[in-house]
Order: C-alpha cells, then structure tokens, then sequence
C-alpha cells in the first residue's frame, strides 16, 4: 500500500507513525529509517485489515516468486469465525459487544492509536529529533506498541504494507523467504 | 450402532499415529480437531494446501497456527498461594490446528533411555518428587520405536550416539546436512570430552514417502514446512485417510466425553462445529489425544478419570539457553534450526554427580543439548532496544548471525501441585472455563542447570564465542521465588497430566492407557508419561499410540530384539 492508497490512517496521522518510526529506527549506514522502510504503510495496513476481503492477516503461500515458483503471498487467506472474533477485537477493540467481551472489555489498536497519536501532537513530524525522543519516552506504552510494529513493518514480508522494495532485508543481509529454491548442502555446513 | 468405531479427540501427532493404526486394522474413525486445517486436503488425493510458507510474521507473531490468546486464553501461577493467577494469556501454547504441533516443530526425534522407564527403581526416590516407574520398560517398547521412526520417516545416524539405548536397526533415512554452527560447536564439545551426534530428526535427508528431502530453507521451527520434507504428522494422517475410513472434522471443538446410561462406559463425545451448534459423534471407543494440557482439562470438563490425580504431575523440561556470541556469521537462517544433539547431561560423569552430591540431592537428571542458532530478523528486532542502537545492532547483528545457542531440556520431576485445572473465572471463546497451569519447578532442575550452564559455557568459548551468557525458563529467580514479568515455562514438552499405572488409586490410565474408571476410553498423547526424561517426547508419543492402538484394535504386539554382535 501506498500513502495514496490509505487504509485506516488519515494522511496526518500517516506522517506523524512514519515520523515516530524513523525515531525507533534511525537510518544508520546503509540501513534506512523506519520512514524510508515504509512502516506507517505497514501499521496502515494493519489498523484497516479489514478493509479488504480477505483481510490482509495472513499473507498466502507457499511461495512469493522471489525465489522462483508462483508468488502466492499477495493471496492473503481468510479467516474462520472466531479467527476474525479475534483480530477485530484485537484491531478495532470490543467496544461493548458482548461476544467480544467474554473475558471483559479489550482496548483495540486503533483506540492506542488514536490516543498515542494525539500524545505525540499533530506537529511530531516538525520537532527536532530530541523533541520528538521526549514525546515518544513520555508515553512509553504506546512507544512499545509501536516499536514492536516498527520492527514488523522493517522485516516483515513486504507484502505486508513496509519493508518497501525489501530495503529492510537487504539492510541487514537477510535474504527473505527462499523456497522453492532453498540452500544448498554446502551453503548450510560451509562457511561462506 | 454408533458413528464410528472410534472418535479421535486432536489431530496431532498422538491422534494421527491413532487413526492409522486402528484404520489399518479396519476401524472406521472420525477426527474431531478445535484448529483449522492448513495441513492438508481433507479430498482425495489429500495433497498439501499450500498455506504455510517461508512468512516469519504469520507463524511468529500473527498466531497463525493458534491458539489465539484471545480465542483460546490459558491462565498461569506458581502457587496457590500467587492467588487465582498472576498471568492471562499464551501459556505453552502448541498449535490449535489439523496436525497439532507437529505440524510447526522441527521435529528432533530421539528415543528415551532403558533407565527412563525405572528412574525410581534403579536411582531411588527423591524429596519432594514423586517419581516412578513406568509400568513397561525400553525393550518392550522398542519395536514401537522402530515402527514410529518408519512411519514418521526419521533421518539419522544409529551408530553416532554413545549413549543411546539399543536398537533393532539403523534409522530409515541417513542424517541430512550439518549446520555450519553446529559444526563448530560439535567439534568444541567434542575435545570437551562431550559427545554430540547429529540429531535424529522427522525430517527427509532423501524423497521418501512420497515426500521430498529437505532443502534446507531455515523457516523450521515454529513454522509448518511449504514442501513437506517433515513426515510428523502430516504421514500418518494421510495414511488414514487414504485408507477411506477416515474423517477428519476440523473446526470441531469438544466440549465434553459423554457416557452411556450406566456411567460406566463412554456413549461418545460432544462438540461444536465451525459456527457454534452443537453436536455429538457415538462412537465405541473414545480416543484422547488433545495434547496433555487439554486432555485433562477435558477429562476435568467431563468429571472423568480418578480425580484426585488428573491434571497433576504436569511436567514441561526445564529450559537452559547458553548463549555465545561469535566474532563471524553463522547463518543459522540456512538448514533445519538443528542438526546436531549430545546427551551428557543426561548420563552424569563424576563433577556433575559430585554436584549434585553437594547439592542435597541424590542424583541430576539433565537433558538434551540441542545445538542451534538464532535465525530471524523481527524476532531479533523485537528483543533490542528502540533507537540508534536498534539499527545498529541490527546490522552487527549478534543476535541473528553471530548467535549460538544450547538449548538443555532438562528433565523436570513430577510433583503432584504442578498441575492443570480448570480457572474459575476466564473462559474461551466458546464459554468454557480456560485450562489454568500451576508450576514451580522443583530444586533439582535449578541445581542441574546452574551445574551444567557454565560447563556449556566454555564449549561456547571453545567453539570462538567472543562473549557467553546463559538464561533458563522458568527463570532460576522464579524457582526461588522471584516474580517476573512472564514466569511461564517457555517448554512445548508438555507431559504427565493423566499418569499411567498399574494402581487405580494414584494413576489415571492403565498400562494401555485406557481410564481405570471408563474403560473405553483411552488417552493417545503425553499425558500418560509417568515421568518426562530429558528429552523431546514426540517420538515417544507416537511409539506410545502405535502400541496402545494396536492392543484396542487386537493386532498381534510387534516384537524385537538387538541385533547379535558382529
Ligand atoms: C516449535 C516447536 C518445536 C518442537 N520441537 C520438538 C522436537 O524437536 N522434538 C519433540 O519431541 N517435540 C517437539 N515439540 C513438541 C511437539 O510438538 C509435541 O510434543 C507434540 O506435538 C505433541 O503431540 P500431541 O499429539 O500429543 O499433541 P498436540 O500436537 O498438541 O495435538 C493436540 C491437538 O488436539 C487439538 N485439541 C485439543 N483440545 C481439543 C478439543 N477440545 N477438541 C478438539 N481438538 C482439540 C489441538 O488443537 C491439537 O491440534 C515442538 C513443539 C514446538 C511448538
Ligand atoms: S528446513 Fe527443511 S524441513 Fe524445515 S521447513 Fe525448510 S524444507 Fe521443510
């Protein structure tokens, strides 16, 4: 997805995730930011899941085509019942409906969302780094959701909204998913 | 007349082992499975979905293979006295789904020793545990073992283990490729004076079966396998199938074991399908095999089996991570999460019972030394801090490339207050009250990991770790009493819940698993160990099914002996 193509997030709210993520993860080298790796695209993703039909949950299989056969990822699988049970109290929250709150209410993402991203103020992405480090420390329930969404939308596969042009991947040397190809005998006891 | 000759409660390794063997013999059999069915097609000629994949995210951290915590939460203590629970959530979750976990494990399948089956004959009791015998010993389960090692298609090396118990012949696959970590690693220990083996594992190292070798892709562990090199259990269930007299109704969550008029025997079980309406299967006999955390909470749902013991004695393994940071890449993306085992610990030499000895305790029963690597980019991302260092350790990577690890399953010692039960107050989804664990570790699985940690240390630094650490889970400071902000055991080893014995009142199931109390039905999984061992119970398990389904369905018992020496 792109900024042009939302889900969920409005596009201020769009700058200020991509803003904060570049902060959780500042370009270093070669390594690109959090902004660059398109982790907003991913947590946008996320938040509106349930936009398109199948929701964008779990991507498909077996393989993406990147290392040979028919990329299936993009065919995101669906999900049974009690499965979207799940994921939309986990996204949306319960929100008083009572087969979602068998075991109490459940505050969703987009409600941390919404409320974290007003903490961080419409004007997060024009702070000076050090502003916007103290914004993000002074919520730090909300810094942790969204570092470890940060991380997802690094490295995760693309097809899941970041890790635009596998920019994450190649950061780090980390070649993705490898069927149908695999490694060879010798690329798994040598050691090249 | 009922449904079927037998229902079959789970679908992992336990219930598909089940339902080939008792189709074999001609049963007709239904699978009622709570997970989904990403496995495998449930039509003709059952090929593979192709639904699992190389995806870290969607096995890892998107509960792709549940349970779900918020569809199927499990609640943890310590202690009664810790109050109802002091943790809501995944509690040593193995997959909710058509083919259990066997479907995600990397599958390393060695078989327990002669002694396993006698600890407290032949090495006496010990303060606080209550370990026993099991009713049967090694050499009549052999041939089960051979036969579980076929079925499942196990790769590894029969002569390569000094201290395995003996066997009746070579496994059916040669070893697969050694990881290039383990290989420093094996050499390490090796002028240690350790003895690491290349692994048995449920893995191809050749087509067999139908089934492709490996090709290595390192998405193992924890993830379902896209090209179906790993047998465990995807082979047993197609061969059910395959025979015709087999179904398998995934979506189908079992509420409860329902007996006939009299109370004595089972009449079936009841369930609920994919949108919630109940229904019931009849059956003649009715096959437990939920995996020992949700076979006894069923037993419990159902007020069936001897209730003073079901649901105790749970043991997981007692978990030591020693952990070496090496100066160069591993690549422990590449290959099968782990190639190579050593058992050491498991057959103590004079330090380690001169440890003990200093210790109080009359003996240490360690475990398994899997030697593995890290693998994963979100997994490490996830355990570093936010910020320049984020990236920067992302790219020195010492958690992902350079990272070593041995993984200890130690042997964890029955006690009758580690348990499951039923919470009083969380439910699943479907109302029912969530199963609830209560678990402290006993002294002795602290003691013989802070014995064997630092001694695994140094074959780390040997081996050219720059820098060595070690962790344990349960977390030693919780053993003693600390809190922590996650305490459950880590372990997916999940045992003992439904204890087999030969004496009604302090067991659950007989020798054949059948419940002392209903005679027709019968627990398949690992709630029947009577103690753990220190190593993985996978093949066990499915060497226990295939001989508990051959005594219901009257085939003649499999025999063996060792081979006469050359
Ligand atoms: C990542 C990982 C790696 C592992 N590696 C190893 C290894 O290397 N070696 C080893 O020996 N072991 C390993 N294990 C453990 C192994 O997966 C288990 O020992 C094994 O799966 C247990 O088999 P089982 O059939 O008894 O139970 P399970 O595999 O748990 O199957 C039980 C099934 O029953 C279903 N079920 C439960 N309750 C109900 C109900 N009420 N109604 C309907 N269905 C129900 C469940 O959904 C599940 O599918 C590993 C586990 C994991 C998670
Ligand atoms: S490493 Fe081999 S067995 Fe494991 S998932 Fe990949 S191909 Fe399958």
């Amino acid at each position: 997805m792109t900024e042009a193509d939302p889900h969920y997030l409005s596009p201020a709210e769009h700058e200020v995730v991509a803003a904060a993520c570049e902060r959780l993860i500042p370009p270093v080298g070669d390594h690109p930011g959090g902004q660059t790796l398109g982790c907003a695209d991913y947590v946008d993703t996320l938040l509106g899941a349930f936009t398109v039909d199948p929701p964008r949950i779990w991507a498909g299989g077996p393989v993406s085509g990147r290392a040979g056969g028919e990329a299936r990822f993009a065919d995101f699988l669906g999900l049974s019942r009690v499965e979207e049970l799940a994921w939309r109290t986990r996204i949306e929250g319960s929100r008083g409906i009572p087969e979602r709150e068998f075991n109490g209410p459940v505050t969703g993402w987009q409600a941390e969302y919404r409320d974290g991203l007003v903490a961080l103020g419409a004007d997060f992405a024009a702070l000076s780094p050090a502003e916007q480090d103290a914004r993000l420390d002074a919520v730090p329930a909300f810094k942790d959701l969204l570092y470890r969404h940060a991380c997802e939308g690094a490295y995760a596969d693309p097809e899941y909204g970041g890790n635009r042009d596998r920019a994450g991947w190649r950061a780090i040397r980390f070649p993705g998913d490898v069927q149908p190809r695999g490694y060879t005998d010798e690329e798994v006891t040598g050691r090249a | 007349m009922t449904d079927v000759d037998a229902v079959i409660v789970g679908s992992g390794p336990a219930g598909a082992t089940t339902a080939a063997v008792l189709t074999e013999a001609g049963w007709s059999v239904t699978i009622l499975e709570k997970g989904r069915n990403h496995l495998l097609d449930l039509e003709p000629p059952h090929g593979p979905l192709g639904h699992v994949s190389n995806d870290e995210l969607k096995h890892l951290f998107r509960h792709f293979l549940g349970p779900d915590p918020l569809i199927e939460p499990r609640t943890y203590r310590r202690r009664e006295a810790d109050g109802e629970r002091i943790f809501t959530g995944s509690v040593n979750n193995l997959p909710s789904t058509v083919g259990g976990g066997g479907f995600h494990a990397d599958g390393k399948l060695p078989r327990f020793r002669e002694v396993d089956f006698h600890a407290r004959s032949e090495l006496g009791p010990i303060d606080g545990a209550d370990v026993v015998d099991w009713p049967f010993g090694y050499d009549e389960l052999e041939p089960y073992y051979a036969e579980a090692e076929r079925v499942v298609g196990v790769a590894g090396d029969h002569t390569a283990n000094p201290f395995a118990a003996w066997r009746s012949g070579p496994y059916p696959m040669p070893p697969g490729p050694d990881m290039f970590c383990a290989v420093l690693t094996s050499r390490a220990a090796s002028e240690l004076g350790f003895h690491p083996y290349r692994a048995p594992t449920g893995v191809n190292s050749v087509e067999y079966d139908g089934r492709p070798a490996c090709n290595n892709c390192g998405f193992c562990g924890f993830f379902g396998c896209p090209i179906e090199a790993k047998g465990d259990p995807v082979a047993p269930l197609r061969q059910a199938l395959r025979s015709g007299r087999c179904e398998v109704r995934p979506e189908s969550y079992v509420t409860e074991v329902v007996l006939d008029a009299t109370g004595d025997r089972a009449r079936g079980v009841r369930y609920l399908d994919a949108a919630g309406i109940e229904h019931e299967v009849s059956a003649r006999h009715v096959i437990l095999a939920a995996g020992a955390f949700e076979t006894p909470r069923l037993l419990l749902a159902s007020e069936l089996g001897n209730p003073d013991v079901v649901g105790r004695y749970l043991m997981y393994h007692f978990q030591t991570y020693v952990l070496g940071v090496f100066p160069f890449s591993l690549h422990g993306h590449r290959g099968r999460s782990v190639t190579h085992l050593m058992d050491d610990p498991i057959v103590p030499d004079a330090a380690a019972r001169d440890a003990a000895r200093e210790a109080g305790l009359p003996y240490f029963r360690g475990g398994i030394v899997e030697h593995g690597a890290g693998a994963h980019p979100i997994l490490e991302a996830v355990h570093l801090p936010a910020g320049e260092a984020h990236t920067r350790l992302m790219l020195e990577s010492p958690m992902r490339e350079r990272l070593a690890a041995f993984t200890m399953q130690g042997e964890d010692l029955p006690q009758a207050t580690n348990r499951v039960d039923l919470d009083p107050h969380v439910k699943d989804v479907w109302g029912r009250p969530a199963g609830r664990v209560t678990f402290l570790p006993h002294r002795h699985e602290a003691a013989c990991a802070a014995h064997w940690a630092p001694r695994l240390e140094e074959v780390m630094r040997g081996a050219g770790a720059e820098s060595t650490f070690w962790i344990t889970s349960p977390p030693l400071e919780d053993a003693r009493g600390g809190v922590q902000r996650d305490p459950t055991p880590i372990s997916r080893h999940v045992m003992g819940t439904a204890r087999m014995g030969t004496d009604p009142r302090t067991s659950v199931c007989d020798p054949w698993h059948r419940l002392h109390d209903v005679e027709n039905v019968l627990v398949a999984d690992s709630s029947v160990f009577p103690t753990s061992a220190g190593y993985g119970p996978t093949l066990t398990i499915v060497a226990l099914a295939i001989r508990a389904a051959r005594e219901l369905a009257g085939l003649t018992p499999l025999r063996s002996s060792p081979p006469a020496a050359p």
